[in-house]
């Protein structure tokens, strides 16, 4: 039996309201699919299992407030047999502080026959739920077997399903815009004062001809319809990304003191959101991707993040952001790091710039690239490869397009 | 068709991405991103807008060309007949 609990949200997040369970006992899940919705300060954050199996029993109610790390649901692993017959007694001292989980659990059987009630678990009995409850609690995913019953040996009643579905709404009400986006707030200062606290900030720049880079980008996009526009921007992740091989210490998450390297690029695409705050989901495996599927990825990722929904993988996965403040914009960003990662790569306003190219000024079309680093897990000079390969990968954008 | 409805449908790509614009405080003449907040992404998802909208194309060629609100119109009403 495994026990779901629920992932990381992001290092700014430790808590979300359960808004919605998508998945009810006796279903089977494979790993990535989602099994329920969680609102944060940030987005309604689709929480996507890591196993396969089968949902056993779900431990959290919608409207639950839940600490990240605690468990949601009791999860049979593939080939392993649900307990069977009577019921296991409660262990007497509870190891470690996840009481809903060290309760017994009883097979749920189809005729809806009550398990023997185990004597010092009271949770652990599968009262009796009468059918117009068992099917209104099917409406308003929830789950019947965990809410108290109040009818005829403590069987769940219609009514009693209703007053859980009002107290859950009670419980977590629509948050105004206003509170989400102050909460929102609450979430960046905290990250971005954690960040400046603890983490040893260098800061390197480097401004990167483009004409290259653009000049390709022009002649990909003549002779395609504008849904197929490439947008300097996924060429720049794409760019990042395939960089990265060459400072692997810029690429990863310090924890418990010691740098660990990601074993592939996921790269953090700070996004801002229109009334204000700021959310850096992952584009996954960025480098590996045609930027014709980059590009699809990140107008989709831009979409969902200012629409407030993204999954849970996004928001836990980025092994390295990267933050592009854009046309309307200043030269270049020196940018605060997200813990636990270890560096921001920040890039300014394209634009054209005097230069000197074979001995001659020209304008050039140009960004600067910037890099901010934790100073804990990598020195001046990883950082400086890291911008130069940046530059040397800009300068070939052909062969970024696959 | 009538270049007012062009128009319309032009604000509302303009407002499916900037909800919060006040339409009527815009000027024709004037380039519409100095005038709403619009990064590089939300400008194409505009013109996007106006593309599924009217079914008229914009091609790279066009695309740099297009800043004003009248001048999308223009465009648009160009190819729409």
């Amino acid at each position: 039996m495994i026990e779901f609990k629920l992932p990381s949200l992001g290092s700014d997040m430790d808590q979300g309201t359960l808004v919605q369970w998508c998945v009810q006992p006796g279903q089977p899940v494979k790993k990535g699919d989602v099994v329920a919705v969680v609102d944060t300060s940030k987005a309604a954050v689709d929480v996507e299992i890591w196993v396969d199996g089968t949902i056993q029993r779900l431990l959290a109610t919608v409207g639950d407030k839940i600490p990240v790390g605690t468990p949601m649901a009791l999860v049979l692993a593939p080939g392993e047999a649900a307990p069977t017959g009577g019921v296991e007694p409660a262990a007497a001292p509870v190891a470690t502080p996840t009481p809903s989980a060290r309760e017994s659990v009883s097979v749920p059987s189809p005729g809806g026959t009550p398990a023997r009630p185990a004597p010092s678990a009271p949770q652990a009995t599968r009262a009796r739920v009468t059918p117009a409850a068992r099917q209104r609690a099917a409406q308003l995913h929830l789950a019947p077997d965990t809410l108290t019953g109040t009818g005829p040996d403590g069987a769940v009643t219609l009514d009693d399903v209703q007053r859980a579905a009002r107290t859950a709404r009670a419980a977590a009400p629509i948050n105004p815009a206003a509170t989400r986006a102050a909460e929102m707030r609450k979430a960046i200062a905290a990250a971005m004062a954690r960040s400046k606290r603890e983490i040893p900030h260098y800061y390197l720049r480097e401004p990167i001809a483009l004409r290259a880079a653009l000049d390709w980008l022009h002649a990909f996009n003549a002779g395609r319809s504008i849904t197929e526009r490439l947008l300097p921007a996924a060429l720049l992740l794409k760019a990042v990304a395939r960089a990265l091989p060459a400072a692997p210490r810029l690429n990863g998450h310090f924890v418990d003191g010691a740098f660990r390297a990601a074993p592939q690029a996921h790269v953090g695409v700070a996004i801002s959101l229109r009334d204000g705050g700021l959310v850096a989901p992952a584009l996954h495996d960025v480098g590996a991707k045609p930027l014709p599927q980059v590009m699809r990825e990140l107008a989709d990722l831009v979409q969902r993040a200012r629409a407030g929904s993204l999954r849970s993988s996004e928001m836990s996965d980025p092994t390295i952001t990267v933050t592009n403040l854009g046309e309307q914009s200043v030269e270049s960003v020196l940018g605060v790091i997200y813990p636990p990662q270890v560096a921001l790569v920040g890039f300014g306003r394209i634009d054209e710039r005097p230069w000197v190219a074979d001995g001659a000024l020209t304008a050039m079309p140009s960004v600067v690239a910037s890099l901010a680093a934790d100073h804990r897990v990598s020195d001046g000079h990883v950082g400086a490869v890291f911008l130069a390969r940046l530059r040397d990968v800009l300068q070939q954008p052909q062969q970024l397009e696959g | 068709m009538d270049r007012s409805l062009i128009r319309q449908g032009v604000l509302d790509a303009l407002l499916a991405i900037a909800p919060e614009v006040d339409t009527a405080a815009l000027r024709d003449a004037q380039p519409l991103r100095d005038q709403v907040d619009l990064d590089s992404m939300d400008w194409l998802n505009v013109l996007l807008g106006v593309h599924r909208r009217f079914g008229v194309e914009i091609p790279e060629s066009d695309y740099a060309r297009l800043g004003t609100l009248a001048q999308i119109v223009d465009h648009v009403a160009a190819r729409v007949g």
